[in-house]
């Protein structure tokens, strides 16, 4: 039997009940006769306080609120990837359908199809014992990913019956297991897991293996770990959503789940539309085919927006336990941090640093938290890597959001106003940015890259800093008065800069460029340096060096040698060496 | 017919509180009638029980405890539309001040609007020539975008607007339906007037439905005047099938209009005294822009901001250019350089444009100059700043090209007549002809192919 009460009170998407009627905390509700949902978010003797996921306009004092007894709570089973949906896990494509180019309010679906039929072929007999995480079958649910069925994590016990191979919808029985408690209990594909508990595991690894973005100043610079969070700030304009896309599009990651967070319609669309056409070269399958979008633009109701984060979350958690490695794309925290303040204001509670509330980094930690390469429950190892784009207020990285996201991360991808201004992208400050996984991930280098990636990357950052320094005096003086070697340090760093930082995300070879050229690149910079420095320290002025267009030649390598034809990088060494015998000659 | 109530409970500003309604329903209309004559509207902002607290659209003078006579009207903020609003003048509230009468309506639209569902959208790619070299090669416009000018108390932003309208709407398109939606917010009158006679003069005005809320109006009528102005333009556009281009003027009055009512609610504000939900209300006026899969019209917005104290980082400016697709920026400096359009486009930006532009659209050769103009002209900017330390005799060869690069793009290229039109060919070139200042291997941002062929 279902709690239920009456509206008491109405502001935004706040509603209150008298009195204490037996809701529990985080129940969903269904509000008034459009049967709104919502969740039950403050409990005291005298009123039950409730946020709706929808717009309250058109709601009456007086209309009823039913509790549906059980936490707020996602639908887990086939049908998710390719899918879009809003906060709370509504299926965008079907309401559309449904009911035409606008969202109404009280719209009632289906969340994931219960007709389609899907070809599932099972995974254990009658007599078999069954325990948590286990997979009973397995299910093609694109041409990209083999969705597991599993048993709910707390399920237990012997199979009295299975299903043979065959086509079955997700509410159909697969099997029936009688627990230990002599319940018997029926396994379908279908899971209901509450959104803001997180999915057990067996236990968690260091994350010591680099998520492969194909983005050079991530992958060689500031690389993020499988299992590890990162977090993107910058102030509008500087890039955030375009360094998401290029992640979302080009990180080795099974699956993609992309958060659109209080963010632009219009930005949804093109995802949706630019992932149902591009291949993965990797696959040779549609983005899409390992993509789940969450669309919660910042015009649909505020309290789905703050939900809209752990929906995601949890849909992750569910492909990670079947072990898959899951990367997450937030855009933008910050909406979903403003989504708290706006709630907490509206429950009138007292607020700490800019209006925000007290609970703002306890949430972020829980939620950043969630990340981890782990052990699953079914013995697979998984992860899920939480990579955030946050929007400061005015650009202005002491801002809340960005301070408490900073302890919580252990990625920090800066994204610079004059850089963006300059066009350049990605618009990362290699100065203000940092990584901590670079020592976890030193292993994977060696064994993957190569044993010098790690001292040629240290290289390239220290002719970079060294260049912010010179950039200093020659703010001051200009750079005409700069010694020769400092003088080339400048030279090279902007080799650097153009050539290797820089990164084009609409041309076609310099989207994605594997590790294997990142390094070539990187030797090709520092062989070109090491020569110039010889030439410098003869006595050659850098005038005579920049004579050559051997700079203009290592820079534009990204675009003249394309990602499958590496042998042409002898062809660059060589030019070097050329380049050096020639000045020696000419000048000897 | 509903019921009346005789008398308040309570009057505060622009809030008031009726006690022992019933039914009464969040964001429901109200209206009142006060000493037996005056009338008014309002809507219920929020409720508890019995009592209900209503948001007056007007101002609350000659109102007392006593003498109001209250009606729920039933249903949400509303408003009839039909063809007939084109040409047509009103109040922020959609009611005719023009004195031509009521219009007949076909439609009757909830103002709140609805979210548009993210799966029928249709991503935006055509772009809208305005003859204005900055936006067209710079920081394109493209239907179905909201594209906001930052501007600056005493910046000619009007004058754009109203060049971009202009030109925008003469253009090759002149063959599609287009109208134009003004609304103004706490706008002197002196800038409505501009509007209307700059719509006449170039005989657009029959394509205008105008919807006025001036500074002296009262400021709680502003928080509905742009969503009256939208849900006409949605109407317009997905239901009529035209193009309509939406001017919103100013939103900082409108966010301002907004601290004003929620002080009084007494809400806990958060940034600079503006109320938590400041973000929701401008997104949900912003992403009433695009277009929908399968319908003929489209909706693009152009607000219309004054930075407060110039300040990009201030919350209206900030919030607004997290919503919008790019930004237009003004900039006081050029202005006194008597550039005109005085637009910084260092800062500006227009996050459509990369789909909108190329061989297919524009020209081959748009992405890359534009990318170029952009790297070189903020390689301007250092320039500058090292020749006012050592003195502009010392800088390098380089450096000296740059700042003459940079006195001609801001003179050549930005700068133009404020009526005149020029086709993207034309801005595309002068474009090119300024790089020509600069040597060739400076001009690192473009492809050698592109380079090859447009740099001769």
């Amino acid at each position: 039997m279902s709690v239920t009460g009456t509206i008491f009170g109405i502001n935004g998407p706040i509603v209150t009940i008298k009195g204490n009627l037996g809701f529990t905390m985080s129940e969903m509700v269904y509000v008034g006769e459009k049967r709104l949902v919502g969740e039950v978010i403050g409990l005291t003797k005298a009123q039950t306080t409730i946020q709706v996921f929808e717009e309250t306009t058109g709601l009456h004092p007086g209309e009823l609120v039913e509790g549906a007894g059980k936490a707020i709570s996602v639908t887990l089973a086939p049908g998710i990837i390719t899918n879009i949906f809003d906060g709370i896990e509504r299926p965008l494509q079907l309401i559309g359908e449904q009911s035409g180019a606008f969202i109404p309010r009280g719209v009632n679906v289906d969340l994931l199809d219960r007709q389609k039929k899907w070809q599932a072929r099972i995974m254990i007999k009658e007599g078999d014992t069954v325990s948590g995480g286990m997979v009973i079958a397995e299910v093609p649910e694109t041409p990209a990913i083999l969705h597991k069925v599993m048993a709910p994590p707390e399920v237990e016990g012997a199979v009295l019956w299975a299903a043979e191979d065959g086509a079955y919808t997700i509410d159909e029985a697969l099997a029936v297991v009688r627990t230990k408690t002599g319940e018997e209990k029926e396994l379908t594909m279908t899971q209901q897991w509450p959104i803001r508990i997180p999915r057990p595991i067996q236990r968690r690894f260091p994350a010591d293996r680099l998520l492969v973005t194909g983005q050079r100043i991530l992958d060689t610079l500031f690389p993020i770990a499988k299992g590890g969070t990162a977090a993107i700030p910058g102030g509008f304009g500087t890039g955030k959503t375009m360094t998401q896309h290029q992640l979302a599009k080009w990180s080795d990651a099974d699956i993609i789940i992309y958060i659109g967070c209080g963010e632009r319609g219009n930005e949804m669309t093109n995802v949706l539309e630019e992932f149902s056409q591009l291949v993965d070269p990797k696959t040779g399958n549609l983005l899409m085919d390992r993509t789940a979008l969450i669309a919660n633009t910042s015009n649909m109701p505020v309290a789905a927006r703050e939900a809209s984060i752990y929906t995601g979350l949890t849909l992750a958690e569910y492909y990670r336990d079947m072990g898959y490695h899951v990367a997450i794309m937030a855009d933008s925290t910050s909406r979903w941090a403003e989504a708290l303040r706006e709630l907490s204001g509206r429950l009138e509670e007292m607020p700490a640093e800019e209006g925000f509330p007290a609970y703002l980094a306890s949430r972020l930690s829980a939620f950043y938290e969630r990340a981890g390469y782990v052990e699953n429950l079914n013995g697979t190892d998984g992860s899920v890597t939480i990579i955030g784009a946050v929007s400061p207020q005015g650009g202005d990285f002491s801002e809340p959001v960005t301070q408490n996201t900073k302890r919580f991360v252990r990625c920090f991808l800066a994204l610079d106003k004059s850089l963006a201004y300059a066009r350049h992208y990605p618009a990362i400050n290699w100065l203000t940015s940092y990584t901590e996984y670079l020592h976890d991930l030193e292993g994977w280098y060696v064994a993957n890259a190569g044993t010098d990636f790690v001292a040629c990357r240290n290289e390239l950052l220290h002719i970079l800093t060294t260049e912010s320094r010179l950039n200093e005096i020659v703010k001051l003086i200009g750079s005409d008065v700069l010694p020769d070697d400092q003088k080339l340090i400048l030279e090279i760093a902007r080799v650097i800069r153009l050539g290797f930082l820089q990164q084009n995300a609409f041309h076609q070879e310099d989207t994605f460029v594997p590790i294997e050229k990142q390094l070539q690149m990187m030797k090709v910079i520092l062989y070109l340096y090491e020569k110039c420095r010889k030439l410098v320290e003869m006595g050659m002025p850098m005038a005579l060096l920049k004579e050559d267009q051997i700079f203009e030649k290592v820079i534009a390598i990204k675009y003249d040698v394309a990602n499958k034809e590496l042998y042409k990088f002898d062809e660059y060494h060589q030019s070097i060496d050329d380049f050096y015998q020639k000045l020696l000659e000419t000048n000897a | 017919m509903s019921i009346e109530y005789l008398g308040l409970s309570e009057i505060n500003g622009p809030l008031i509180v009726l006690e022992g309604v019933r039914d009464a329903f969040y964001e429901e209309v109200v209206e009142f009638v006060v000493g037996g004559k005056k009338r008014k509207k309002g809507k219920i902002v929020a409720v508890e029980e019995d009592k209900a607290v209503i948001q007056v659209f007007d101002n609350t003078d000659e109102m007392s405890l006593k003498n109001t006579h209250t009606r729920l009207s039933g249903h949400p903020m509303e408003i009839g539309l039909s063809l007939e609003i084109l040409g047509r003048t009103f109040n922020g509230l959609g009611e005719p001040v023009d004195g031509l009468g009521r219009i007949k309506p076909e439609a009757v639209r909830d103002v709140n609007g609805l979210p548009l569902n993210p799966c029928m959208r249709e991503y935006p790619r055509n772009y809208i020539q305005t003859g204005i070299s900055a936006i067209d090669a710079l920081t394109t416009l493209i239907r179905g975008q909201k594209l906001p000018i930052f501007s600056g108390n005493g910046l000619p932003h009007d004058q754009l607007a109203a060049q971009i309208v202009e030109q925008a709407s003469l253009g090759e398109e002149s063959k599609e339906q287009f109208g134009i939606v003004f609304a103004a917010m706490g706008v002197k009158y002196d800038v409505a007037e501009f509007f209307r006679r700059r719509f006449e003069d170039s005989g657009v005005s029959s394509h205008v439905a105008m919807f006025l809320n001036l500074s002296n109006d009262p400021v709680a009528e502003r928080l509905i005047t742009p969503k009256v102005a939208l849900t006409a333009a949605e109407y317009l556009a997905f239901e009529k099938g035209m193009h309509i281009l939406v001017i919103l003027t100013d939103m900082t009055s409108f966010a301002e209009a907004m601290r004003e009512v929620s002080a009084s609610k007494g809400e806990i504000p958060s940034r600079k005294g503006y109320p938590g939900y400041l973000y929701s209300e401008l997104a949900a006026l912003y992403e009433r822009a695009g277009i929908v899969q399968g319908k003929e019209g489209s909706v693009t917005q152009i607000p219309i901001l004054t930075m407060p104290n110039d300040d990009i980082t201030h919350p209206i400016p900030d919030l607004t250019g997290y919503i919008t697709e790019g930004q237009i920026v003004l900039e006081r400096a050029l202005h006194q350089k008597n550039v005109y359009p005085p637009i910084n486009v260092l800062p500006s930006l227009s996050r459509l444009m990369k789909d909108g532009i190329g061989a297919q659209y524009t020209r081959e050769d748009h992405q890359d100059l534009a990318n170029q103009l952009f790297s070189s002209y903020a390689r301007v900017g250092e320039a500058r700043d090292l020749a006012s330390v050592i003195g502009e005799d010392e800088l390098s060869g380089t450096d000296k090209k740059y700042l003459q690069f940079g006195a001609r793009f801001e003179q050549e290229f930005v700068a133009q007549g404020a009526d005149e039109n020029r086709t993207i060919e034309q801005t595309l070139d002068i474009g090119w002809e300024l790089l020509h200042i600069l040597p060739k291997e400076e001009l690192d941002r473009i492809d050698t192919k592109i380079l090859a062929k447009y740099y001769t």
